[in-house]
């Protein structure tokens, strides 16, 4: 801008921008300094300063096997994100470099599967998966994540395609390579970071997926979510050791957050924002 | 060994017709140039003959044999693109060597038949590098290198000079000339530049629309234009094109004489005019002249010293006139 | 581009995406539309017979059903109110140079990544909370009476913690889009002679518009499932006061046991997304198209 920039105006902003940003976070920041007291510490009034004891870490594991619900969030969202990886590699391969005229209305299709309300399939899909006995297994999650999450991944997976210069794809075709080696040495070395960015995505759309995990699990394929939801009542774990439970739980997808804003406009707005 | 021969080749996509019909013979060893205004298909008919676009109709055979429903791979071809299309994730190296890798031949041969591509080329000292790192002229080498190792009965090239500066491109041209001159490998070369058409071409296909125009030498063309519409592509700056009266005293709808063809005099000619804009290059000065049969060029050494408001005099070389009738075809021989 | 070498191959490429998400949308929607006709109740699955439309009739005179889809309504666009205006003037916020843009981005970002339970129990035990809570707390320093939030404003409450939720979104996509305003429109804007507010409104919003537009569309298709956070808070209540359509359909169907019953409720809710889906895409499908 051509106003000059003064160092005076630059710290009122900075200041502005801090406390909203702060307070924004107060929730986060209070809940991991929270799990630092000890329980009396916890429901004894407003304070920043926690005695810093880790004891509450450890009485989530001892207490409730913390770990259980973990290596299900774990295996849920990996699992799924690879799942989601295999359909939809090829289905953007095939969208992206050889399109057809109804392409582009497969896609917004895809897309809009998004959209249908989980509840209205709820029932079909609990009484499905009991019949076939896919209850509370980790394998029925990670199915139903794959196919929620699935129309976001073929869409992120196109729009990285797509910036691949098609001519690049032409000169392997010239050099002899098969559609498979082409696939192999060329596409996916270029998209690597394409597949990265939508991994990245697709575990934190799959971490805190709040529905199907929920209504699907009972107590051995319960990832994080069902596991945290449980505490709704009074009774079960006090503040202290909730909020330890809580930041261990969010701790891992809020670092992957930090760093996968640009994947996040990308994925959620379907180009609509460049 | 790399004769290429088009029979009723004929390309549509969706509704459009972008190729009607084209029959065409390469020869072996020739260096043959498709040169047209955009949207012409010279990109396109490069495409089909790489196999990278199958014919809607019609045949394509190299050395004789159909190849028209063969895999850009089977036909033993290469081609070097516009943007020169390097593997950004490999090295010099493993992209010159790639299309062998392909072939599955043994690390051995790879590496001897790499290494003389490069020094061929220039390219020893870049071979870790990535295309990332290289400048525009060595990224091309690197593409021409990837070509050559195949050992191609024909190289295809996609504009590959676009991309280049100016000054680059006069280099490059040259080099890709004196390849042609070392492998003896025909070459089907694609461009719009008709500068780079007349200097590198054995043959030219002159292509309009998806029609040829005409093909032939590039002094066949330069000097005997079929039609109108060659008689204006070849040759820069652009034929003068006169109708009306002139054209008329001549026998034919529109007279051609090209700029180099025009005596000019400040003193007495055929037709006078007024100079409008003078365009000094030093060695040759070319002026714009508003006369009685329109707007005329004309090329006159650079030190005669026209400017512009001169009145002068305008003589064509009445050996060297053109003429076409009304549809639009050449008259006489 | 393609050859057909190439077609026939991409088509076989597409074809496990297209066929997995054809079943899991066509196979459980359909026996959702058959059960909606039946009297099916889980507790007593021997007693299945047609019911007509009487699931429906049950939904439509039921009092709950009103409230649930009114609650739906507020819910959604109290959410979107706060994010979007909340969301553009944080935008605006960061677009001015700051110290330590990396750090306040990433701290406004958060919300977002937090798994709804979590939020939703931070928010009841550590602020909300009338006895322990942040609020209770800072209620009693300024001498006032603590406020159950969660037993006065049920709705209300679960409206902030969604909307605390949704901010970062609406944040990032707006500042990703303002971040695109080329700097030179501005500036010329400014030789035009228009102060901050006059660009604002006549170049800044205009420019937004669309990134406002998605936001928006976006939000509110995930806004209309909203669930663990009401299970984890209020479970709906008091009564029904924070049921939103979803929660009735789950209380229904699971807790409930009535198959028939939460069919219907969820062909509704199919019928009200389509709905809302369509007048939304259309008030705003030429905003898109530009």
């Amino acid at each position: 801008m051509a106003r000059k920039i003064t160092t005076q105006s630059k710290i009122g902003w900075t200041i502005l921008a801090w406390v909203v940003a702060l307070v924004i976070f107060f929730p986060i920041l209070y809940a991991f300094i929270t799990s630092l007291k000890t329980e009396p510490e916890a429901i004894d009034g407003f304070s920043l300063i926690p005695s810093g004891t880790f004891e509450n870490y450890i009485a989530v594991q001892t207490q409730r096997d913390y770990f259980k619900p973990f290596m299900n969030s774990v295996v849920l969202s990996i699992g799924s994100t690879i799942l989601a990886l295999i359909f939809a590699i090829p289905a953007a391969w095939a969208m992206a470099f050889a399109p057809g005229r109804r392409t582009k209305d497969i896609l917004m299709w895809m897309l809009s599967t998004k959209m249908m309300p989980a509840v209205a399939v709820l029932l079909p899909i609990y009484i499905l998966f009991r019949n076939f006995g896919l209850l509370d297994t980790r394998i029925g999650l990670t199915i139903m994540l794959t196919l929620i999450n699935l129309p976001i991944v073929v869409w992120m997976l196109y729009t990285y395609f797509r910036e691949i210069p098609g001519e690049i794809l032409e000169a392997a075709r010239m050099d002899g390579a098969s559609l498979w080696k082409e696939i192999v040495y060329v596409l996916t070395p270029m998209a690597v970071p394409g597949i990265a960015s939508t991994l990245l995505l697709n575990i934190i759309l799959a971490w805190n997926e709040a529905f199907w995990t929920i209504q699907l699990s009972t107590t051995n394929a319960a990832p994080l979510t069902a596991f945290i939801a449980s505490f709704s009542s009074p009774q079960g774990l006090f503040w202290a050791k909730l909020s330890a439970a809580s930041t261990m739980a969010i701790a891992p997808i809020l670092i992957l957050g930090w760093f996968s804003q640009k994947q996040l406009v990308r994925g959620l707005t379907f180009g609509a924002v460049k | 060994m790399g004769s290429i021969t088009l029979k009723n080749v004929s390309k549509v996509f969706g509704d459009a017709k972008v190729i009607p019909s084209i029959d065409l013979e390469i020869n072996d060893g020739e260096f043959v140039v498709f040169v047209g205004p955009s949207g012409c298909g010279k990109s396109t008919l490069l495409r089909l003959i790489a196999g990278l676009e199958d014919v809607s109709g019609g045949s394509i055979l190299i050395d004789g044999k159909d190849v028209t429903g063969n895999a850009p791979a089977e036909r033993g071809l290469a081609m070097v693109f516009q943007s020169y299309a390097l593997y950004p994730h490999m090295s010099v190296r493993n992209n010159i060597a790639f299309p062998l890798k392909m072939a599955k031949m043994d690390k051995a041969a790879i590496d001897k038949k790499v290494t003389d591509a490069a020094k061929v080329l220039n390219l020893t000292d870049y071979l870790e590098r990535r295309p990332g790192q290289l400048s525009g002229g060595q990224r091309q080498r690197v593409a021409i290198g990837r070509a050559i190792v195949r050992e191609p009965s024909a190289f295809l090239f996609d504009e590959p000079l676009s991309n280049l500066d100016a000054s680059l491109r006069g280099t490059m041209r040259l080099e890709i000339s004196e390849l042609h001159q070392q492998l003896k490998t025909t070459m089907v070369y694609v461009t719009h530049d008709q500068v780079e058409a007349m200097t590198m071409a054995d043959k030219i296909v002159v292509l309009n629309r998806g029609n040829i125009e005409q093909v032939g030498s590039p002094l066949d063309l330069y000097n005997n234009p079929r039609n109108l519409f060659v008689a204006g592509f070849i040759g820069s700056p652009r034929m003068n094109l006169i109708e009306g009266t002139y054209a008329q005293s001549k026998g034919a709808k529109t007279a051609g004489i090209r700029p180099e063809h025009i005596a000019i005099s400040r003193d007495n000619g055929l037709w006078t005019g007024t100079v409008t804009v003078a365009e000094h290059l030093g060695s040759d000065t070319f002026l714009h002249i508003n006369s009685e049969v329109g707007t005329i060029n004309v090329r006159t050494s650079g030190e005669l010293g026209f400017h512009h408001g001169d009145k002068v005099f305008l003589t064509p070389d009445e050996t060297k006139l053109h003429r076409f009738d009304d549809k639009d075809l050449r008259i006489g021989g | 581009m393609a050859t057909q070498n190439t077609k026939t191959l991409a088509r076989l490429m597409m074809a496990p995406s297209i066929i997995a998400l054809f079943v899991w949308m066509v196979v459980p929607l359909s026996m959702t539309l058959y059960y909606s006709f039946q009297n099916y109740n889980l507790l007593t699955p021997q007693t299945v017979s047609f019911g007509g439309f009487f699931n429906y009739q049950y939904f439509y005179t039921d009092p709950a059903f009103f409230q649930a889809i009114w609650n739906t309504l507020v819910l959604v666009l109290g959410v979107l109110a706060i994010t979007v205006i909340g969301g553009i003037a944080i935008a605006l916020l960061l677009d001015q140079p700051i110290f330590g843009q990396g750090i306040v981005r990433i701290l406004v970002i958060s919300p977002f990544f937090v798994m709804p339970p979590v939020a939703a129990l931070i928010w009841k035990n550590m602020i909300m909370h009338p006895s322990y809570g942040v609020l209770a707390d800072l209620a009693r320093f300024f001498g006032m009476q603590p406020i159950d939030w969660f037993s006065q404003y049920p709705l209300f409450s679960v409206i902030v913690i969604v909307a605390w939720q949704w901010l970062p979104f609406a944040t990032l996509i707006l500042l990703t889009a303002l971040q695109s305003l080329d700097g030179e429109q501005k500036e010329a804007a400014e030789m035009d002679g228009a102060n901050f507010f006059n660009r604002f409104i006549h170049l800044t919003l205009p420019h937004l518009s669309r990134a406002i537009t998605v936001v928006i569309l976006i939000q509110t298709i995930f806004l209309l499932g909203i669930y663990a956070e009401i299970l984890v808070t209020t479970n709906g209540g008091p009564g029904y006061a924070s049921t939103n359509l979803t929660f009735l359909i789950y209380r229904t169907a699971r807790l409930g046991y009535d198959v028939g019953g939460g069919a219907a409720g969820g062909i509704i809710a199919v019928v009200l997304a389509n709905f809302v889906a369509f007048f939304l895409m259309r008030a705003v499908g030429k905003n898109l198209d530009r």
